[in-house]
């Protein structure tokens, strides 16, 4: 062995080692403790009434939040990459907000506008609409801080493929629909795919912010992640870990799912 | 389709793309921009196809003003360099894409593909996706993909620029072919002055925005209409006020009243040519372009005293192209400023 080979093998060590010791060694651990006593307690403390009603409010969140921010995303793009235009930095700039603020602030900046005396308050009230301790509030959260990951893939995709193949498509003939329809879109979509899955496992994942605008009311606006706080905090251990390793099998399948998507695009 | 563009221009920022540019295109010719790069030829082009839109001037299709009509509707075949190929679609479905958005019926498409793929020499290709052809396929797909919708004027943005020497000469003969059997009016940009010549019947020769002069290979070969356009179609020595084409310089081994003197500084033999390099006396360099037999003839050595005398020379008044802006665009032959002279070195 020489020595670039050897040294090449002391970094191959040093990384998986600071992997496993960091990332897969308590994943394992959570995986373990969940199901030390079989596979009935943490079963069970997720089909209770508020474990899946849990899971139903997140994966509820995920299907209006995750498609909002996807067509957001891609026509925010498009802007961004095919429309210069002077404001365009502060736009880009805005978009990144969401990654530099803490959730938490994220979720009290909700509460001012929404809440007592918010500034969007009395018109919704006089329409009965409660948006703070309920649904609509939990789906504003996760959309705030899920933003930017459809346009941050989306934007390199779409000046990599330039303008050509629009502007052949044009001069065939294809309106400005069909451009975007039949050449724009087929040509980002691995792009675009990734955005939704990155959005995906930030939307099932969030708990700053929807904690705050919540209220965390068990069976009425407990999502999956709160649940698991929650469990923890009464030391309700099984509950807590059976919706921990839940969580962590969804993020799993969509880590999975972009994968798979990663192999497709290199085919 | 004749093609006109009048009093185009064209601003990027502070760089002037299109001067006042005006050019003429007969039906059914084929046509070349020929010009260095950022002369405004591409511009031009795209102008035409209307991806670029005019700060004045109209462009004018058969007859028609086209300037106001947006791209899709101008019905124009439009090749890039880079082929902007459908990289996601088939060969099948990027050649029957224009097709399609005109709703042609499945089995129609399918002939008309069909037919196309056998007039650009791709049949059998068309279950492949672009990134499994060469380039020199590539472009013949882009070709047949711009001739499904039977575009009115073909236009070709150096259409070979990004293939190797021996795909651009072979494309080059297929494609004077084509518009032969075709008979599209057909625009080529290029900057190779030989491809240029090669393909085209008619040539306009840009730089800097402008027009400096339109017409046959032979038109701005024989009577350039200024220093540029001379020395961008063929290769060119300066002699005081004079340009002289190096196969217009005679060597003589014997001095006479229409001679100068020269001193052979190297000799380089590039199969049948053979260049010579020498220096006057001034310092002036110039080279001259001989047969094989002649340097035999002539028992040239490097470093001997020669004698040359040019042939054909011709003075542009001294003036340099740039400063002719005020000028009427010649167009044509120019009588005006290329005074013939022989031997007057």
């Amino acid at each position: 062995m020489n020595r670039s080979t050897s040294s090449r093998w002391g970094l191959r060590v040093l990384g998986l080692g600071y992997i496993a010791v960091l990332l897969i060694a308590p994943l394992i651990l959570l995986f373990y403790k969940t199901f030390e006593e079989g596979l009935a307690p943490p079963f069970e403390a997720i089909t209770s009434g508020d474990g899946l009603h849990a899971l139903k409010l997140t994966l509820l969140t995920v299907a209006i939040a995750v498609p909002l921010n996807t067509i957001f995303g891609v026509i925010c793009s498009l802007l961004l990459v095919r429309h210069k235009w002077k404001g365009n930095w502060l736009i880009d700039a805005v978009i990144n907000l969401p990654f530099a603020i803490s959730p938490v602030v994220i979720g009290l900046s909700l509460f001012l506008l929404y809440g007592r005396n918010g500034w969007f308050e009395p018109g919704l009230a006089e329409d009965g609409i409660k948006v703070l301790f309920s649904t609509p509030g939990i789906v504003l959260a996760c959309i705030f801080v899920s933003v930017p990951f459809v346009v941050r893939e989306t934007v390199p995709v779409l000046q990599e493929i330039g303008t050509e193949q629009e502007q052949a498509a044009e001069t065939l003939g294809a309106n400005g629909w069909q451009i975007f329809w039949r050449v724009t879109l087929p040509a980002i979509r691995w792009g675009v795919a990734y955005g939704v899955v990155l959005c995906t496992a930030r939307v099932l994942g969030e708990f700053g912010a929807v904690s705050v605008v919540s209220g965390n009311i068990s069976g009425e606006t407990q999502t999956l992640p709160l649940f698991v706080e929650k469990n923890y905090e009464n030391f309700n251990l099984p509950g807590a870990f059976g919706a921990a390793v839940l969580l962590a099998l969804l993020a799993l399948v969509v880590l999975m799912a972009m994968n798979l998507l990663k192999r497709e695009e290199a085919a | 389709m004749g093609i006109s563009v009048e009093g185009a221009n064209k601003c990027f920022g502070d760089f002037q793309a299109l001067d006042d540019v005006s050019i003429e295109v007969p039906d059914g010719s084929l046509t070349a921009l020929l010009g260095p790069s950022g002369s405004g030829k591409s511009t031009l082009l795209r102008a035409i196809a209307g991806l670029e839109t005019l700060d004045a001037g109209r462009v004018l299709i058969d007859g028609e003003d086209v300037s106001r009509t947006p791209t899709q509707k101008r019905e124009v075949g439009f090749v890039f360099q880079h082929y902007a190929a459908f990289k996601h679609m088939t060969v099948y479905e990027n050649v029957g894409f224009g097709l399609k958005i005109r709703k042609w019926k499945k089995d129609k498409i399918r002939a008309r593909v069909d037919e196309l793929l056998n007039l650009v020499q791709l049949p059998g290709l068309a279950d492949r996706y672009p990134s499994q052809l060469s380039g020199g396929q590539r472009q013949r797909m882009a070709l047949a993909r711009a001739l499904a919708v039977q575009p009115q004027v073909l236009l070709l943005d150096e259409p070979f620029g990004a293939l190797d020497a021996k795909v651009r000469k072979d494309l080059r003969t297929w494609l004077r072919n084509l518009h032969e059997e075709m008979n599209v009016t057909t625009i080529f940009v290029t900057h190779d002055q030989e491809e240029a010549m090669d393909v085209a019947g008619q040539l306009v020769v840009m730089n800097q925005g402008r027009v400096e002069q339109s017409g046959s290979a032979d038109d701005l070969y024989e009577k350039p209409a200024n220093e540029f356009v001379m020395s961008f179609v063929g290769e060119v020595n300066r002699l005081g006020d004079n340009f002289v084409r190096p196969h217009d310089i005679e060597i003589v081994r014997d001095r006479d009243d229409s001679t100068e003197e020269a001193m052979v500084q190297r000799i380089v033999a590039l199969g049948f040519e053979i260049r010579v390099e020498l220096v006057l006396g001034d310092g002036t360099e110039v080279w001259a372009q001989l047969t094989r037999g002649e340097l035999q003839r002539l028992e040239l050595q490097e470093g001997q005293i020669a004698y040359l005398r040019p042939v054909q020379a011709k003075s542009f008044n001294g003036a340099p192209p740039s400063d002719t802006s005020g000028a009427s665009t010649p167009q044509g032959s120019a009588d005006g400023g290329d005074a013939e002279v022989s031997a007057a070195v």
